[in-house]
């Protein structure tokens, strides 16, 4: 059931959901969300979890039964619309899951972790983030957050309080624009601003890169151009070409 | 079930979609890692009893199939009315005898999957390198990948390289991950 819900840009929404019976669930795993209209016809979509118990926003604790996904409305979507529109505290949700033992983070991985996100593939990388930082593990991490614009920042305040604390850096790129007074070039990530952006093969990090497949198609090819291996590279991908 | 006032359906439903699914237009890309770089491509066929071993011309050198299909991923979406072009298993495996009933298919880059061998054999699966008349792109499994258009694509494993026989069922990749070791979409077997 929805027990909550609060925008993250004037597109996409995080939705709070008391889950009966959630087993464990671990960062950067997703749900199947299932809705059914009146005439019977049911639609299944994925969501990845941007938020686990014992990794709660900073807005509001988690109870041990509760999880977060946050929902970007697409144009043409079927479920989306429904999920950031329609949607109300108190309205029951029927969900599959949590699924997914692969594009996972565990606290007890002791190797520093980046974190390439593209636009709203985000969601499960700040699940990670928020369980890093709020867990024992002492493992560095980075993100590497490429967005649109600006106002298409997802948990801006949260990431902007979360880098003030000094747990872990953010490093943001604007294809398209970036806030003003921010000189920076803009457009999509290249090997050579992508090197610099972050941790290098001799650290033996962990990569999380989520995104449309575009994007991640182009940054965990880079990746591997680079020197890391492919085996480091975990990707979870939306969209087709 | 639970009925949601809020959510009216825009598509009826499609008697060709298995429940669940969605129909999709483009085609997504679902990747566990970057694509591997293969330098040399070989494919093993291989049972308790032999081997074989085929490089790219010795593969394009066999009787080839065209295949007209629907596939249907996992993660919700179908698309109708696919054209892809390979090498059915029943002739990759013709000469070899087996006693095993199962399978497992690698791929370059580590990935697995295990599938019943009457899922294989019988006119029901392929190694496709062919996708609507162009060669099959890296990104959807090129140069070639296994093709069991009647499961979730994720049996149909990208860049194959190669298939054991194996006497019991072993989970692969995704099924070691809680996927569903058969994954009939008509019977919607998701998850384990």
């Amino acid at each position: 059931m929805c027990v909550g819900a609060r925008d993250e840009t004037t597109t996409a929404r995080s939705i709070r959901l008391r889950v009966e019976g959630l087993g464990l669930v671990a960062p950067g795993q997703h749900v199947d969300v299932r809705l059914t209209a009146d005439d019977g016809y049911q639609a299944v979509r994925s969501y990845s979890l941007s938020a686990v118990p014992g990794g709660p926003p900073l807005v509001s604790p988690l109870a041990d039964d509760e999880v977060e996904l946050t929902v970007e409305e697409l144009p043409d979507g079927e479920v989306s619309p429904y999920l950031v529109g329609g949607l109300e505290p108190g309205d029951p949700l029927e969900i599959r899951g949590p699924i997914g033992g692969w594009f996972v983070w565990h606290d007890t991985q002791p190797e520093p972790v980046q974190l390439i996100a593209g636009g709203s593939g985000v969601a499960p990388l700040m699940a990670m983030l928020r369980a890093r930082s709020a867990g024992a593990g002492t493992a560095p991490f980075r993100l590497l957050y490429s967005l649109r614009d600006p106002e298409a920042e997802y948990y801006r305040d949260e990431l902007a309080e979360r880098e003030r604390s000094g747990s872990f850096s953010v490093a943001r790129v604007w294809t398209r624009r970036a806030p003003e007074g921010v000189t920076t070039t803009i457009g999509r990530l290249d090997a050579e601003r992508l090197a610099s952006l972050v941790f290098p093969p001799s650290a033996g990090a962990s990569f999380y890169v989520c995104g449309p497949n575009g994007f991640v198609a182009a940054v965990s090819e880079a990746l591997v151009g680079l020197g890391h291996d492919p085996a480091t590279i975990r990707t979870e991908r939306f969209g087709g070409v | 079930m639970v009925g949601f006032t809020g959510f009216a359906s825009r598509r009826r439903a499609d008697p060709a979609l298995p429940p669940g699914q969605y129909l999709e237009k483009g085609f997504p890309v679902l990747a566990t890692g970057p694509d591997p770089q293969i330098k040399r491509w070989e494919l093993q066929i291989a049972t308790e009893n032999g081997a074989k071993s085929l490089s790219w011309d010795d593969f394009l050198a066999l009787p080839q199939e065209t295949i007209a299909t629907d596939i249907h991923c996992v993660t919700s979406w179908s698309k109708l009315g696919t054209n892809w072009r390979g090498v059915s298993l029943d002739t990759l495996f013709d000469g070899l005898e087996t006693t095993h009933e199962f399978a497992m298919a690698r791929s370059y880059g580590g990935y697995t999957t295990n599938l019943p061998l009457a899922d294989l054999l019988g006119g029901k699966a392929w190694i496709v390198h062919e996708f609507e008349g162009e060669p099959l792109r890296s990104e959807h499994g090129g140069p070639a990948r296994l093709f069991v258009p009647h499961l979730y694509f994720w049996k149909s494993a990208k860049w194959v390289q190669g298939i054991q026989t194996m006497p019991v069922n072993t989970p692969g990749f995704w099924e070691g991950l809680g996927y569903h070791a058969h994954g009939d979409p008509w019977k919607e077997e998701r998850y384990s």
